[in-house]
């Protein structure tokens, strides 16, 4: 089955796994790089173009045993929050309610629940999209 | 970093006076006394708030009690935000003591986490603290520390101990002589006045032609709205820690000395008093 490039998440609706998806380990990915310098667009700030877009570009990973999803590219409303993106994977994933699901930036930190994905992605996307990762166990402290 | 210890004191010891009552619904088998508390500005209601806690389960049968939760004349407060930060945005221009309604039911989701136990408190500190060496070092102090490095800074923070986090906090706080300060100022910008839970943007301590940027500069670009024109009327106080900071401060400045324990600067954007 052919994997769907990009789709815009619409939440709280969400699209079953596909049936035997396995479970498959993600060798790590190397730490996100820093946007560059000539992205600057006034005093003291560096935002990522494509700012005023509505919707932003949210990659996500899993780590470890978690299972993948068949789409990996979502367009995201900038206004949703972290919380919204984990009900949506849990429902995505079928995971049963016994399970816990955590999301990292940065490989680093785990964002509050309501934190605004686009404030996110102002301060740690790169290359026009946000790269997060996913996991059922905690990963990064 | 800039040796000025009685300023990290005195924000550490900032106390807030607050009077706590239990909501008038709450099905009681004797009078609820309110119960008074200083609170730390710097720490988490969860995290300080057993006593009342446990004065007021003393007046209420066990089924009646389930997850507590604080309330500000009808805005549910919460946790996960300091108390110093809860305060100046929502209490700032009333009368002391703070009056904080408590409950035990009705919790509302939609506008709070739950928090089972300090562990969360615990992750959600520690997760801040991250996000933030993010943005000042790209994460590589933090990533450097041992865990319990990790633990002393949280210990410090739960059990008060001033020196006991600012041995490991100081660290946080360094940056490379040659760069004049850190990589980004980690700061969230809250109003009341909008639906936005806060403004945080990337926001450098210096400027391309290597002057420091200041409190204004910063407002001037992400948050326009909150500076009054020269020549206008001053509509808004900018508070950090109960108090307004000239808007001349460098960020730099303010973030070595007011920052929360997280690392980062909660700035209020709050209405002038009319009085």
């Amino acid at each position: 089955m052919a994997e769907d490039p990009e789709a815009v998440l619409q939440l709280p609706a969400a699209p079953a796994a596909a049936a035997g998806e396995s479970l498959l380990e993600l060798s790590p990915e190397t730490a996100i790089p820093e946007p560059p310098s000539s992205v600057a667009v006034s005093p003291g700030t560096e935002e990522p173009p494509g700012d005023t877009k509505k919707k932003i570009d949210i990659l996500l990973k899993a780590v470890g045993d978690t299972p993948i999803m068949k789409t990996k590219k979502w367009a995201v409303e900038r206004t949703r929050t972290v919380q919204a993106l984990i009900d949506f994977i849990r429902k995505f994933l079928r995971l049963l309610a016994s399970e816990q699901l955590f999301i990292y930036v940065n490989q680093s930190f785990a964002p509050s629940p309501d934190q605004e994905v686009g404030t996110l992605y102002e301060c740690f996307g790169s290359d026009g999209k946000l790269v997060l990762h996913y996991c059922k166990s905690q990963a990064w402290g | 970093m800039t040796d000025d210890k009685d300023v990290l004191r005195d924000v550490w010891f900032g106390r807030i006076p607050t009077c706590f009552t239990l909501y008038q619904d709450e099905i009681t088998e004797r009078e609820a006394e309110p119960y008074y508390l200083l609170l730390p500005r710097v720490s988490y209601l969860t995290l300080v708030t057993d006593k009342v806690k446990k004065h007021f389960q003393k007046v209420m049968r066990q089924e009646d009690v389930s997850e507590i939760w604080f309330e500000y004349e009808g805005t549910p407060l919460k946790w996960h935000y300091p108390i110093g930060l809860l305060f100046d945005l929502l209490a700032s221009s009333s009368a002391l003591p703070w009056n904080i309604t408590v409950h035990f039911k009705s919790f509302p989701e939609k506008d709070l986490l739950h928090c089972p136990c300090k562990d969360a408190v615990e992750a959600h500190f520690m997760s801040c603290v991250k996000e933030a060496d993010a943005l000042k070092h790209k994460s590589q102090v933090i990533n450097e520390m041992q865990r319990k490095d990790h633990k002393q800074l949280w210990m410090g923070l739960q059990n008060d101990r001033f020196d006991q986090f600012w041995t490991i906090n100081r660290k946080l706080m360094e940056y490379p002589p040659e760069e004049n300060g850190f990589r980004y100022i980690p700061f969230r910008i809250y109003q009341t006045t909008t639906e936005r839970p806060f403004i945080q943007k990337l926001f450098r301590p210096v400027a391309a032609d290597g002057q420091l940027h200041t409190l204004g500069d910063l407002l001037r670009e992400v948050c326009p709205s909150a500076v009054a024109p020269e020549d206008g009327e001053k509509k808004s106080q900018v508070m950090i820690h109960g108090i307004e900071p000239l808007l001349e401060t460098p960020l730099q400045w303010l973030s070595e000395h007011l920052s929360y324990p997280d690392n980062f600067l909660h700035i209020s954007i709050v209405p002038q008093p009319t009085d």
